[in-house]
């Protein structure tokens, strides 16, 4: 069985950038075994097409913008991630909703998915999150190390 | 009566194109990026060498091009000298991001605005079929395959979910293929999927990773060359970087370049619309030496659509290049000290000044730029007709390849001319594929060939002087001619600006008020709907527009009812 962890977002963009920021947490504080790859997807389109459809199950981590005050961790499942996807104006030209719904057509798509959220503060230019943003990183990673060992993972810390 | 796209869709960034239309036809234009972007700023007083890690994120399509031009920037104000096998894993990083880029705009981006899916369902897959091998051998032209194409088409319309297809212009008077070539390409359309995947892991071999490659740096590459271990660039990765560079390369020319022949066949008459500005520019690329003043791959400037003006630009001295560029405000959300005209990029500001949407006023957050004070057209054409005009031989091969096999399928002679045109920049797109892989092939063999000499040496350290130096890199994008422009103060960064294809062909009007590529190219295109504007479309996409600066927020309030549950 092969997971994605799949960290997306612009890291130039403030807190747009903090999928990626866990994604680099997970990869920085944990060992993980061979069947989990974590990928920092950036902007990236149909680059991540191979990634995806090699993937049985994934992870996507994201900044979400929804009805609730910046910091809120909010997260979403299977078919409803695709279809979430398409409702955003992608400023891509082929992003990862494009990417998803090619991966629907080619029967590519993971059996399982699941996405990780949290509603961003500041999408100012800069490479830093926002304080509110910055604190929620370890609880977001605290929800993907949860359910990899759901998925019958076995995540260690690294020992510092 | 005057049509707004905002925002074209399938389009990078955000791009607004306006149109007036009389008489069924466009009579004027105006492009505008409707966002801002200051990523330069970011830059500002950082390690020069951090600068391609950065930069390579402002556009999610052209990460890898970015990182290049960075490195040769700051290389350039080193005056460095780069190893061979750094330039050659570079070149082949770069041509093979190239063809996926290619791959994925003819087919996936472009090749809707020409081909009606729907239409597809109708065709007879045995009659695609023979018209398919009457074309070429490509292996995977079968009745057996066309039908296959034709029920997954089916059950996906059936199940109400178009999916990818969702946005097409299905029926549409301007839509002139038969049934089969409609299924033939969207055959390819299927194909073309699993080919760019093989592109783009010829980049995550080399690159160690992708999207964001993370092999290169200033003064070289990091791979380290070992032949006999398994961590390294070894034997058994280059030879699976060879069989991938293969496999594309089948594609590209028993395909690719005959799926362009034939729409451009089709849509003849789309070869009289389209040209806009005729001022081509390209550069030069694929270094093969340690210097930067030899290249596989020629390029110039052209005046005026005449290719007899071409001046090549021939290093990374070049004063040519240098001293010609300048970007212009006037009509842009931006403003500049003094007295306000076009800058030099080493003296350039990012200094914004929003007004409203003004038709004689500023209207982008896109800049003008010029060479030798003119509007320039950069990208696949630009660059293909720079080649042809310098006597590359693998250009002129398949340019004259792909023409005379449109002009046959059209039964009448297709001049060269025609390529100053909306179909030309697809043709010129498909052509230049197959010249880059021809290229990769070339940079493979001679990769290998040093290694096999004993030379393993992949990176020259950087040693930043005290004071202030200056740098400017360049890379014959997918896209088109990439600038970065650096001026570097005791180490660290104190002017980055970025002039990127787009900026080139998508910019505004400039301080003569003369328009833009994307502006002077729609004039008298014909509208046949000014609801269903797809002409226009077909007419910008043919650029393969990417305005690089990406928010990308999801957001869950549009369209759609989907459910999002607070942790």
């Amino acid at each position: 069985m092969t997971i994605l962890v799949l960290g997306v977002g612009n890291l130039l963009l403030s807190d747009e950038g903090v999928g990626v920021r866990v994604a680099e947490a997970l990869e920085a504080r944990y060992v993980l075994p061979v069947e989990v790859s974590v990928i920092d997807g950036g902007t990236a389109g149909m680059e991540l097409l191979e990634p995806i459809a090699n993937a049985d199950r994934m992870i996507l981590l994201d900044a979400v913008t929804a009805d609730h005050p910046p910091g809120t961790l909010v997260t979403m499942e299977g078919e409803d991630l695709p279809a979430f996807f398409r409702t955003r104006l992608s400023p891509h030209q082929l992003g990862l909703p494009e990417v998803l719904a090619t991966a629907t057509l080619t029967g590519d798509l993971p059996n399982e998915m699941v996405l990780f959220g949290v509603v961003p503060e500041s999408l100012k230019t800069g490479m830093e999150l926002s304080s509110t943003v910055a604190g929620t990183v370890d609880e977001l990673l605290g929800h993907v190390t949860a359910r990899l060992e759901a998925w019958g993972v076995t995540v260690t810390e690294k020992s510092a | 009566m005057r049509i707004t796209i905002d925002p074209i869709t399938r389009i990078e960034g955000h791009l607004r194109i306006d149109c007036e239309v009389d008489g069924g036809k466009v009579t004027k234009a105006w492009s505008s990026g409707q966002m801002w972007r200051g990523i330069e700023q970011i830059l500002l007083g950082r390690d020069p060498r951090d600068a391609w890690a950065i930069t390579q994120r402002i556009c999610g399509v052209c990460t890898t091009v970015h990182a290049i031009t960075s490195i040769r920037a700051v290389e350039n104000a080193l005056d460095m000298e780069i190893p061979l096998n750094a330039q050659y894993i570079r070149n082949l990083i770069m041509g093979a991001h190239g063809v996926h880029d290619h791959i994925v705009h003819f087919y996936h981006l472009s090749a809707l605005d020409w081909v009606d899916i729907v239409s597809a369902l109708d065709a007879d897959p045995v009659a695609t079929s023979k018209l398919a091998e009457s074309l070429s051998t490509w292996k995977l032209n079968g009745a057996h395959e066309m039908r296959a194409v034709q029920d997954k088409l089916k059950s996906f319309v059936a199940s109400g979910q178009l999916g990818i297809f969702a946005n097409g212009y299905w029926g549409h008077p301007a839509m002139k293929l038969s049934p089969e070539v409609n299924l033939l390409a969207a055959a390819h359309y299927l194909q073309a999927l699993e080919v760019q995947r093989k592109a783009n892991m010829i980049v995550t071999i080399l690159g160690s990773k992708t999207p964001h490659i993370q092999n290169v740096a200033v003064g070289g590459v990091s791979n380290a060359i070992n032949l006999d271990s398994q961590s390294a660039l070894n034997m058994e990765r280059l030879y699976h970087v060879k069989t991938l560079i293969d496999e594309v390369g089948d594609f590209v020319k028993n395909a690719y370049l005959v799926d362009v022949a034939a729409i451009g066949a089709f849509y003849a008459d789309w070869t009289g619309y389209g040209s806009g500005v005729t001022n081509y520019l390209s550069v030069p690329d694929m270094p093969i030496d340690t210097k930067g003043t030899q290249f596989t791959l020629p390029g110039g400037f052209i005046e005026g659509g005449d290719m007899g003006t071409f001046q090549a630009i021939s290093n990374y001295q070049d004063k040519y290049f240098e001293d010609n560029v300048a970007e212009s405000v006037k009509h842009a959300w931006y403003e500049y000290s003094g007295d306000g005209k076009a800058r030099h990029p080493y003296d350039g500001e990012t200094n914004p000044a929003y007004t409203d949407f003004q038709d004689d006023g500023k209207y982008s957050w896109v800049k003008a730029p010029t060479f030798k004070g003119m509007r320039a057209q950069v990208g696949p054409l630009a660059n293909v007709l720079g080649m042809f005009a310098a006597g590359h031989e693998p250009t002129e091969r398949y340019l004259k390849h792909v023409v005379g096999m449109a002009s046959s399928l059209l039964g009448s002679e297709i001049p060269l001319t025609a390529l100053h045109s909306t179909i030309g920049r697809h043709a010129a797109r498909a052509v230049r594929c197959a010249v880059l892989y021809e290229t990769l092939a070339d940079q493979w063999n001679r990769l290998v060939q040093n290694i096999g000499k004993g030379d393993l040496t992949t990176f020259n350290k950087p040693v930043f002087p005290k004071g202030e130096i200056k740098g400017f890199g360049y890379h014959e994008a997918p896209r088109g001619t990439l600038s970065h422009w650096c001026v570097i103060e005791n180490g660290k960064i104190k002017n980055y600006q970025c002039v990127v294809p787009t900026t080139w062909n998508a910019g505004p009007r400039d301080d003569n008020d003369t328009p833009g590529p994307y502006e002077a190219s729609l004039m008298d295109n014909p509208i046949a709907d000014p609801e269903l504007p797809l002409e226009v479309l077909r007419t910008v996409h043919s650029f393969d527009p990417c305005l690089a600066c990406a928010i990308h927020v999801a957001d869950p309030d549009g369209r759609e009812v989907v459910k999002v549950k607070v942790l």
